[in-house]
């Protein structure tokens, strides 16, 4: 019938496939936060006292603090007071298992949403043309880690990768260097709350000069409904180690918000490399914006030793509001910091999205590429802040923000905050706001591609930078991913 | 059967409110085999026919029906004008960033296959076959990984609308002056490919505001296009005479 428009494609109905509930028995938590609930998940997790005390700490700083108002984003005031802050599948109370004791309805939720859990599969949709297509996954539902796979291969090289609560027993005096040093507790709002209550997450080591064998990747799936996920995740590479690590998120459809608040950590030393990668895609809320993930995240790395490099690749596309700022403070003299971002918001999603490059050593060197896509009623922001301390110099920075709006009824934000204390450092800021045009789509069309795919075609084709990025596994998926995103978008 | 067939076209547009009548019943009818080149004025609605057949949103049809292989154009979407065979080269190419020009023409390809149950071609032959078209056109390999339209040269933009049409190969192809804005060599390039492309099976529309591409690619029929109708038609002798006489002769 009539010509298809850009509108018109937008306004038809998402499809959020990873929307299911998985029917498991779990020991929850009532809602409810005080000392007690922190000392009863200090308590389950077996945690020796410094953590505890560590946590208690931790509560009572966030009791005196009040949530950041500073973002571009819009909701109701947060209870913290209704929201559940453990739960646990029954058959895992005890702890992480081994693949044959799973819970196989566990095992068919993941099998549901292309994770691979048996050793020897490769990602589901991966492309089998790298000579090693093996990933190894930490799997936390809710507030517990229900398995890790590849974990002795990974021990024949060094490489410790395990639930965060486990460290905690096998290898405390790494948790206790390095937990909050990055993030400090009193950080914000969020990271204060993430130390008191944090759940599970993962924990990796590489030792020094080990390049990790495989991609590494946890894979966090809240279930219960009226639960937060406060995970924690803590990567530390030794000196002259490398390892690519890949997180990825979902959530069941619900008419409720739910809070997910992590904290992640990285500490790369001297000569390491660390790639952290996300693909984000937590419930988004319907499209008159009910439901959805409240995502409220700090992750941090620090560049410790010389040369030393930490990544930042995410592609953003779920939940109903994203604020999260991955940033790197680069202290070692010539260490990179990088952060590659991709947020893309449609119906009535928020993204307020960025990083920070906080540069200290001499002859640093961040970039920074922020792709930004609004489409439905969507409001989406990019925030950065590039400091040079007086002694960075010859500090460097590129950043380049692009914005793609689809329809008229979107919004897209820039907030670039440069403050440079050294003048020898170089900034370079770029920054452009675009949009799907009828003509482009009529291109696409004209060539016999329907505007459907020709919007996706249009959207990889301004993410391709970002895409370029990520782990070649995961370089398909976030395609696909992308294209389900924008299923919302593109009917 | 005839490729296109167009009678008593009527077609207004409307832009910031106000409608106009742009064409006002036009007439016109291509058989497999035949070339055929309309020439008008700036502003006569050459342009507005090329995108009324290809069904680009924004024009009314008033009047009339547009038949392409003996199916109503009239109400159909973009891209089942396109998966029925027609092609058109545009006037302005715009630019898709990031998306690369193999990428794009392998995504056309398996979509006109798919539309008309075919397999999709393997990408080894597919690419093949695209690098052989693209060096025939003088466009080297790098042009092919380049993004769409993207920060190409006026010339670079014209041969690859005739690279996709050959890639393609539609049964109709409607080329809004892709002569335009070339040098002598990019224009016997450009003429070249619309020769290799003609076949007994299929047609070839060339919109154009100057005759000098008739000269390498000579048409069977010239129509003048004049306020939305042919005004005149004849062989390639009234596009001579025009030349030398100006349109003003003709009204
Ligand atoms: N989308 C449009 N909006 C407004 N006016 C248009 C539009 N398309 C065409 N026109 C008008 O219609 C007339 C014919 O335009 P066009 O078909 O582009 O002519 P030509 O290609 O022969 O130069 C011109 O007066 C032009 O301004
Ligand atoms: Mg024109």
């Amino acid at each position: 019938m009539a010509n298809q428009s850009v509108q018109d494609i937008i306004d038809s109905e998402k499809v959020y496939e990873a929307g299911f509930i998985t029917d498991v028995e779990s020991e929850t938590l009532p809602p409810g936060l005080d000392e007690n609930v922190v000392r009863h998940i200090s308590s389950q997790k077996n945690e020796p006292e410094w953590l505890t005390t560590w946590r208690l700490r931790a509560f009572k700083s966030w009791q005196s603090m009040s949530p950041p108002a500073w973002g571009h984003i819009d909701h109701p005031e947060i209870d913290f007071q209704s929201i559940s802050y453990y739960s646990a599948p029954k058959s895992h109370l005890d702890g992480p298992k081994s693949l044959d004791e799973v819970d196989p309805e566990l095992l068919a939720t993941y099998e549901k949403l292309g994770i691979p859990l048996h050793e020897q599969e490769a990602l589901a949709g991966v492309v089998q043309n790298s000579d090693n297509n093996n990933v190894a996954v930490d799997v936390v539902f809710d507030s517990v880690s229900i398995t890790t796979t590849f974990k002795e291969k990974l021990a024949e090289a060094g490489v410790i990768f395990c639930p965060i609560s486990e460290a905690v027993q096998k290898h405390p005096e790494l948790v206790k260097k390095y937990l909050g040093k990055v993030i400090p507790q009193r950080d914000n709002f969020f990271a204060a709350l993430n130390s008191a209550v944090f759940t599970d997450g993962s924990f990796v080591y590489i030792p020094k000069g080990v390049r990790c064998p495989m991609e590494l990747s946890t894979y966090f799936r809240i279930n219960e409904r009226n639960t937060g996920q406060f995970e924690r995740t803590l990567i530390i590479a030794d000196e002259g180690s490398h390892v690519s690590y890949l997180e990825g998120c979902t959530a069941p459809m619900r008419d409720e918000n739910q809070l997910h608040a992590a904290v992640v950590e990285l500490v790369a030393l001297g000569d390491a490399e660390i790639k952290y990668s996300t693909v984000q895609n937590w419930y988004p809320g319907d499209a008159e914006g009910r439901g959805g993930i409240y995502n409220f995240v700090t992750k941090r790395g620090l560049c410790a030793g010389r040369k030393a490099k930490i990544s930042w690749t995410q592609i953003e596309t779920g939940s109903a509001i994203t604020w999260k700022y991955p940033s790197v403070i680069l202290r070692g003299d010539e260490s990179v910091g990088e952060f590659y971002s991709v947020a893309l918001t449609n119906n009535k999603q928020q993204a307020d999205t960025g990083t920070k490059m906080i540069h200290i050593g001499r002859d640093t060197k961040s970039t920074i590429i922020a792709k930004g896509i609004s489409a439905g009623k969507s409001d989406s922001t990019y925030r950065g802040l590039v400091r040079v301390s007086p002694t960075a110099s010859d500090a460097r920075n590129f950043t380049q923000c692009d914005s793609l709006l689809i329809g008229n009824e979107c919004g897209a934000h820039t907030f670039p905050y440069i403050e440079s204390k050294n003048s020898s450092c170089v900034v370079e800021h770029e920054a452009s706001t675009s949009k799907v045009s009828e003509d482009q789509l009529f291109l696409c069309q004209q060539r016999g591609i329907d505007a459907e795919k020709a919007v996706s075609i249009i959207v990889n084709g301004f993410c391709k930078d970002v895409f370029r990025e990520l782990p070649m596994e995961f370089a398909v998926e976030a395609g696909k991913l992308l294209e389900v995103s924008l299923e919302g978008a593109v009917g | 059967m005839s490729l296109l067939s167009i009678d008593n076209l009527s077609v207004n547009v409307e832009s910031s409110g106000e409608v106009r009548p742009v064409l006002n019943g036009l007439k016109l009818q291509i058989n497999p085999g035949e070339v055929h080149a309309i020439m008008g004025p700036n502003g006569s609605g050459k342009s507005t026919l090329a995108h009324v057949v290809a069904r680009k949103p924004g024009y009314s049809i008033q009047s009339g029906v547009v038949l392409f292989k003996d199916q109503l154009l009239n109400e159909m979407e973009p891209e089942e004008v396109a998966q029925s065979g027609l092609f058109l080269g545009f006037q302005y190419p715009v630019e898709i960033p990031g998306v690369s020009n193999m990428e794009f023409l392998k995504a056309s390809s398996d979509s006109l296959n798919k539309a008309r149950s075919k397999e999709p071609e393997s990408t080894t032959d597919f690419m093949k076959r695209v690098r052989s078209i693209a060096s025939s056109l003088d466009l080297d390999q790098d042009f092919l990984k380049r993004g769409v339209n993207e920060g190409f040269s006026g010339g670079e933009k014209k041969r690859n609308e005739i690279l996709q049409m050959l890639v393609l190969k539609p049964d109709l192809a409607v080329l809004d002056e892709t002569d335009s804005g070339l040098d002598i060599d990019a224009l016997k390039t450009v003429s070249n490919g619309v020769n290799a492309f003609r076949e007994s099976s299929n047609g070839v529309l060339l919109i154009t505001h100057y005759q000098r591409l008739l000269d390498y690619v000579v048409p069977d029929f010239v129509h003048v296009l004049s306020e939305g109708r042919i005004i005149q038609s004849g062989d390639k002798s009234l596009a001579l005479e025009l030349e030398s006489k100006g349109y003003a002769w003709l009204q």
